[in-house]
């Protein structure tokens, strides 16, 4: 069977470069073809990248605290794209403080993402649900 | 050995003779180019000038052993590219075309449309590249332009170097219309990743099979086993030896190349462009460390309204004067292309101006862009595309710089400009100048003779301003 094609990225002036490689290798150990676009990666990357390798799902990261207003339009300018019902997922520190991570989910469900992921997830965890939703299991 | 070089250009057939055992330059001579009729005679005519019978001339018993050709005649190869994303296959179709010496006239993103298809019908290319997607990645948007292409009545082979798993789907559609097509390497295979040889490779032999035969260089051709190659492509190559060097000589190093002509101005750069500031990402597509933009809205004479068009100093109130004294000049010179500015003259100071101008804003487009960036740790800068701030060396080459008496004047419009501290142009370089003419001549004998190029190339080349 084909691989599966997942772009990931740290997105906006966040340069947080670890999380992105161990991200990048364990979705590799899983057998995806993996699209790693390295940190301060702006939502137009993200999307051209998509279109270009005709992606399966997009994975963003945050973790300076500010990928609520990073992340805020992704969702429509994918549509705007051509990408309808691209899987959006994302996880990281999200949003500045300490807030109710229920919230903060709720917030970015109606900003278009199909899975948030509180702080300290492990990537196991994302990489159980991006198979189930691509019907890898 | 002796060689003879031969650059069929669309004004000038430029002759350079080479006495590889004295290894020096014999002499060069030029004749207008006759391509609408017959190009040998504008060949035979600067042959007679470069062998002609005075006391003086070291060429006159001239014989060569090999002839080399390369030729830009009839518009050059002119090409349109097709990519995907603007920014990704789209750019490095560009790219790959303009590397292998073409003239792309314009590059399509995304399915072309109607009115695109109309457009290219009236560009009447010689080549296409059609590009798209990353090997594995989307190919219904290759596969869509490559129907629309063949629904195009004009006679351009077409190369296809986009996503592999499209390509039995695509040569189909072109076997079915009939159409020429060639197959090769995805230029993007994996995202962000140039691979533009392979498309590169199978343009210039599309220029010896096509282009030669429909532009009448076929009578040339017999007279030589040696390929004719496209002019900008011999010019990529020499500047790639004066910068490499051999292994017995050394080049200059990094090095930006401008070629400034009546129709359109070429940049060269060989360097890497790695960022030349601390704390920079580089964003977007990697760039070739050889690597040619050609401006085909920027040129002395033919493309003269242009230039003044984008001059900046446009607008401003205190400059209206001047500005309507260079706008005269610019009308006379596009309406007599073959005006020429008298020495000391205010004209020559005009002259002098535009070129500056056209080079700023060809250099501009070719070099990278730096931005700066707040985030929670710091000011830190993103780069796209090459940073040439400390290249070390500026090498002009054409017949508008090298007739120029002020050379350097027109050069200085490739440097680093405060008002524009995101275009990341060369801040303090020399000036060097192809004075003799002869770089296409020593792309052309690299191919047969690297060292005694390289040793022409370093002492030809002198410094200048």
């Amino acid at each position: 069977m084909e691989k599966k094609t997942v772009v990931i990225g740290v997105i906006g002036a966040d340069a947080h470069a670890v999380g992105n490689k161990i991200i990048d290798l364990t979705l590799c150990n899983h057998g995806f073809n993996v699209v790693n676009l390295g940190v301060m990666v702006s939502q137009e990357e993200f999307i051209d990248a998509a279109v270009e390798t005709s992606a399966d799902a997009i994975l963003v990261s945050s973790l300076y605290g500010h990928g609520e207003i990073d992340c805020m339009g992704l969702r429509q300018k994918c549509d705007e794209a051509g990408l309808k019902n691209m899987p959006l997922f994302v996880g990281g520190n999200l949003v500045v403080g300490k807030q109710n991570f229920e919230d903060v989910k709720e917030r970015f469900l109606s900003m278009g993402f199909d899975y948030v992921y509180a702080p300290s997830t492990p990537i196991e965890e994302t990489i159980g649900d991006l198979k189930k939703h691509l019907g890898l299991e | 050995m002796k060689f003879l070089t031969v650059d069929v250009g669309s004004t000038y057939t430029k002759l350079t003779a080479i006495d590889a055992t004295t290894r020096e330059i014999l002499g060069t001579a030029q004749a207008f180019t006759t391509i609408e009729s017959d190009v040998m005679q504008g060949f035979e005519r600067a042959w007679q000038e470069l062998t002609e019978a005075r006391p003086d001339n070291p060429c006159a018993n001239f014989g060569y052993d090999q002839m080399l050709v390369c030729s830009s005649a009839a518009g050059g190869l002119k090409m349109v590219a097709l990519g995907l994303v603007p920014d990704l296959t789209a750019k490095a179709a560009r790219t790959a075309a303009s590397n292998a010496g073409a003239k792309v006239v314009k590059t399509y993103a995304y399915e072309i449309s109607g009115s695109e298809q109309q457009e290219i019908f009236d560009i009447n290319p010689d080549l296409v590249l059609l590009c798209g997607g990353t090997d594995g990645g989307n190919r219904e948007v290759i596969v869509a332009n490559a129907r629309r292409l063949v629904a195009i009545d004009r006679p351009f082979t077409t190369i296809v170097a986009g996503n592999k798993s499209a390509t039995d789907e695509i040569r189909a559609i072109f076997e079915e219309a009939h159409k020429d097509v060639v197959i090769t390497e995805n230029v993007m295979p994996q995202f962000n990743k140039l691979n533009i040889e392979p498309a590169r490779d199978a343009i210039r032999q599309l220029f010896i099979a096509r282009i030669i035969e429909a532009k009448g260089l076929n009578r040339l051709q017999a007279m030589t086993p040696h390929k004719i190659i496209p002019t900008p492509l011999a010019v990529l190559q020499a500047c790639e030896l004066l910068s490499r060097g051999t292994a017995t000589q050394q080049g200059y190093g990094d090095l930006l190349a401008i070629d400034i002509g009546g129709a359109t101005t070429d940049v060269y750069s060989m360097a890497a462009g790695t960022p030349t500031v601390d704390n920079t990402m580089l964003k977007g597509l990697p760039e070739p460390w050889a690597k040619r933009t050609v401006e085909g809205d920027l040129g002395m004479r033919y493309s003269l309204t242009h230039v003044f068009e984008q001059l900046p100093e446009r607008g401003f109130p205190q400059y209206e004067e001047q500005m309507k004294r260079v706008g005269e000049w610019v009308e006379r010179c596009s309406s007599q292309p073959d005006t020429l500015a008298q020495p000391d003259s205010e004209e020559e100071k005009i002259e002098e101006f535009l070129g500056r101008s056209a080079v700023a804003l060809a250099v501009e487009r070719h070099c990278g862009r730096i931005a700066d960036v707040y985030t929670p740790l710091g000011l830190m800068h993103t780069l796209e595309g090459k940073d040439l701030m400390d290249i070390p060396a500026v090498v002009g080459i054409g017949g508008v710089l090298r007739n120029s008496r002020h050379p350097e004047e027109i050069l200085k419009g490739s440097l680093y400009n405060v008002m524009q501290p995101e275009s990341t142009r060369p801040r303090n370089p020399k000036f060097y100048l192809d004075s003799r003419y002869i770089f296409a001549a020593m792309g052309l004998l690299r191919m047969v003779d690297e060292e005694l190029a390289c040793e022409l190339l370093l002492r030809e080349t002198k410094k200048i301003g």
